[in-house]
C-alpha cells in the first residue's frame, strides 16, 4: 500500500462540493423546488463524518459563504448555520458513524433541521421569515436521500482514498 | 467559535451598513463558473431552438411582428403628441415631469435561488451600469427591483417577494396604497386600505412614484379581491401582478431621468426643445416619429418608453 497523505483525494472532495452546489441552484419545476434536499449541507455532513480532521468547521463555514453569495442572502447566515452543523458532526462523528442507517438518517434530519432553524432565525431577525411549513420539507427529503448519498459517497471516498490522519478511515 | 462570531459580524455588517456590497461582488466571481454551468444547458437549448426554427415559422413570426410593429408605431405617434401636450401642461403647472426613460433588456438566468424568497438572477451587472434599487419591468408591468449587483449579473427581487413593497395608486381614482409581496407569485397584498375606501376588483394599480425607486405610471397589478372587515381597521385587499413573474425570460431594466448615468446630461429644457424639433417633422413623416437618434447610446437599447396610461 502506498502511504496516503492527508492531501490524497482533495480533488474528489472539491468535486463533490461542486456538484452539490450545482444541484443547489439547478432550476427545478415549481412544485419540486420545495422538495430539494440541502445538497451542500449533506456533503458537509458526510465529509465531516468521514474525515473530520480535514473537513470541519472551516469548510462548512466556507461552503455556507458560497451559498450566501449564490442565493444573495445575508452574507454569513448560511455560513453560520453550516459551521455549527459541521462542528457538531465532527464532534459526534464516532457515534454517528456506527449508527444503523435509519438512525443515521434521523441524525441527518436533526442536523439539517438545525441548519434550517439557524437560517430561519436569522431571517426572522432580519424580518423576512418564510411563512409556510414547506420551509422544513428539505430536512425530510435530505434525511430520506441520506442512505443513498452515504453509500455512494462512501464508495467515492474509498475509490479516491480520501483519508484523515487522525481517524485513519 | 471564532467563525460563528465572524458570521454574526458579517451579517450585521451586511444588514446594517451595506459595506459588503463590493465584497459580495468580488466573491461572486468565484461562483460565476457554477452559475454558467447550471445555466448553460438551458441557454443552449434556447439557442438551438432559435437556430433550428423552420423558415415557415420564421416567416410567420416575421409577419406577425411586422403587423405588431405597425400597430405599436401608430400608437406611439399618438403617445408622443400626448406626451408633448402633457409636458406643456406640466410646465404650465410648474411641476416636475418624467420622460425619456432608458431601457435595457436583460435575460433571466436559469438558476434557482432560495425558494422562499422571490428573487431571480439576470445576466446584466455593474458592467452595464446596473445599480442597486433599479426598477425592472417586463412587457406587462413592474417586475421587481435590483437588490445586488456583481460585475456580470444581478439579483432582482420580484414585487411578490415577502420583503418587497411598493407605493401604488389606483388608476381609476388615484387612491394611494402600498402593494406588498406575499411570497406567492400570483398575489400582492394592498396594505392599509380603509374599509370604506373606493376600491374594487378589476381596478388597475399603477406605480405612484412616491417611493422614489419606481417611476410613476407603470402598471403593477389588477385588484382581484376586496374584503372589507368591520372588525379590523383595514380591509383585506389582494391584487394580481400584471407582470408575468413566472413566465418572462426577458426583462427590462429602467433608467429614469434622475438616474441616467451617461445620458442624463441634458436638462429638461434641452430635451423639450429637442423633442419639439423632432416632433414637428414627425407629423409629415410618421415613420420617423421614433426616438431622436441623438440620445441613443451605442450599447443599450434606447426606447422612448410608452407612457402606460390606459392599458388595453
Amino acid at each position: 500500500m502506498m502511504p496516503y497523505t492527508t492531501r490524497t483525494g482533495t480533488g474528489a472532495v472539491v468535486a463533490s462540493f461542486g456538484i452539490a452546489i450545482v444541484l443547489t441552484i439547478l432550476p427545478l419545476p415549481e412544485w419540486l423546488r420545495y422538495l430539494r434536499p440541502e445538497w451542500v449541507t449533506l456533503m458537509v455532513i458526510f465529509w465531516s463524518l468521514a474525515v473530520p480532521g480535514r473537513i470541519n468547521v472551516g469548510t462548512g463555514w466556507l461552503m455556507g459563504l458560497v451559498i450566501d453569495i449564490l442565493y444573495g442572502t445575508l452574507i454569513g447566515q448560511h455560513a453560520l448555520a453550516l459551521a455549527v452543523v459541521s462542528f457538531i458532526t465532527a464532534r459526534l462523528h464516532q457515534q454517528i458513524r456506527i449508527y444503523p442507517m435509519w438512525q443515521q438518517a434521523l441524525s441527518v434530519f436533526t442536523l439539517v433541521a438545525l441548519n434550517q432553524l439557524l437560517v430561519v432565525w436569522v431571517k426572522g431577525i432580519v424580518g423576512q421569515p418564510p411563512k409556510t411549513w414547506f420551509y422544513w420539507v428539505p430536512s425530510l427529503t435530505s434525511a430520506l436521500i441520506w442512505p443513498w448519498i452515504y453509500i455512494f459517497m462512501r464508495e467515492v471516498q474509498r475509490r479516491y482514498k480520501v483519508m484523515d490522519e487522525r481517524t485513519g478511515t | 467559535m471564532v467563525l460563528v462570531l465572524v458570521s454574526v459580524l458579517l451579517m450585521i455588517a451586511d444588514h446594517r451598513v451595506h459595506y459588503l456590497e463590493s465584497v459580495r461582488a468580488s466573491l461572486a466571481t468565484i461562483v460565476y463558473p457554477v452559475q454558467f454551468v447550471v445555466d448553460a444547458p438551458v441557454s443552449m437549448s434556447n439557442w438551438l431552438g432559435d437556430n433550428l426554427t423552420t423558415r415557415a415559422t420564421l416567416q410567420e413570426e416575421n409577419q406577425r411582428l411586422r403587423a405588431e410593429e405597425t400597430v405599436l408605431k401608430a400608437q406611439l405617434q399618438r403617445y408622443i403628441s400626448l406626451e408633448m401636450e402633457n409636458m406643456r401642461l406640466r410646465r404650465l403647472l410648474d411641476s416636475t415631469t418624467q420622460l425619456g426613460d432608458r431601457l435595457q433588456v436583460a435575460e433571466l438566468l436559469a438558476i434557482d435561488l432560495d425558494p422562499f424568497t422571490r428573487q431571480v438572477l439576470i445576466n446584466k451587472g455593474l458592467q452595464h451600469d446596473i445599480y442597486v434599487g433599479q426598477p425592472v419591468l417586463d412587457a406587462d408591468g413592474i417586475f421587481g427591483q435590483v437588490i445586488h449587483t456583481t460585475p456580470l449579473n444581478s439579483v432582482v427581487m420580484l414585487v411578490t417577494d415577502p420583503g418587497h413593497a411598493l407605493p401604488v395608486h389606483v388608476n381609476r381614482n388615484g387612491l394611494r396604497a402600498i402593494a406588498a409581496g406575499t411570497g406567492n407569485n400570483q398575489k400582492l397584498e394592498l396594505l392599509y386600505i380603509p374599509n370604506n375606501a373606493d376600491i374594487k376588483a378589476g381596478d388597475l394599480l399603477l406605480t405612484s412614484g412616491l417611493g422614489g425607486t419606481f417611476p410613476a405610471g407603470y402598471p403593477v397589478g389588477i385588484v382581484t379581491e376586496v374584503t372589507p372587515d368591520s372588525t379590523q381597521a383595514y380591509a383585506t385587499v389582494y391584487a394580481e401582478p400584471k407582470a408575468l413573474l413566472d413566465q418572462s425570460r426577458e426583462v427590462m431594466l429602467l433608467w429614469t431621468d434622475k438616474t441616467l448615468p451617461p445620458l442624463g446630461g441634458e436638462k429638461l429644457d434641452a430635451k423639450l426643445s429637442a423633442k419639439a424639433g423632432a416632433a414637428a417633422p414627425a407629423s409629415n413623416a410618421p415613420a420617423a416619429a421614433a426616438p431622436a437618434p441623438a440620445v441613443v447610446l451605442p450599447a443599450p437599447i434606447d426606447i422612448r418608453n410608452l407612457p402606460p396610461g390606459e392599458v388595453e
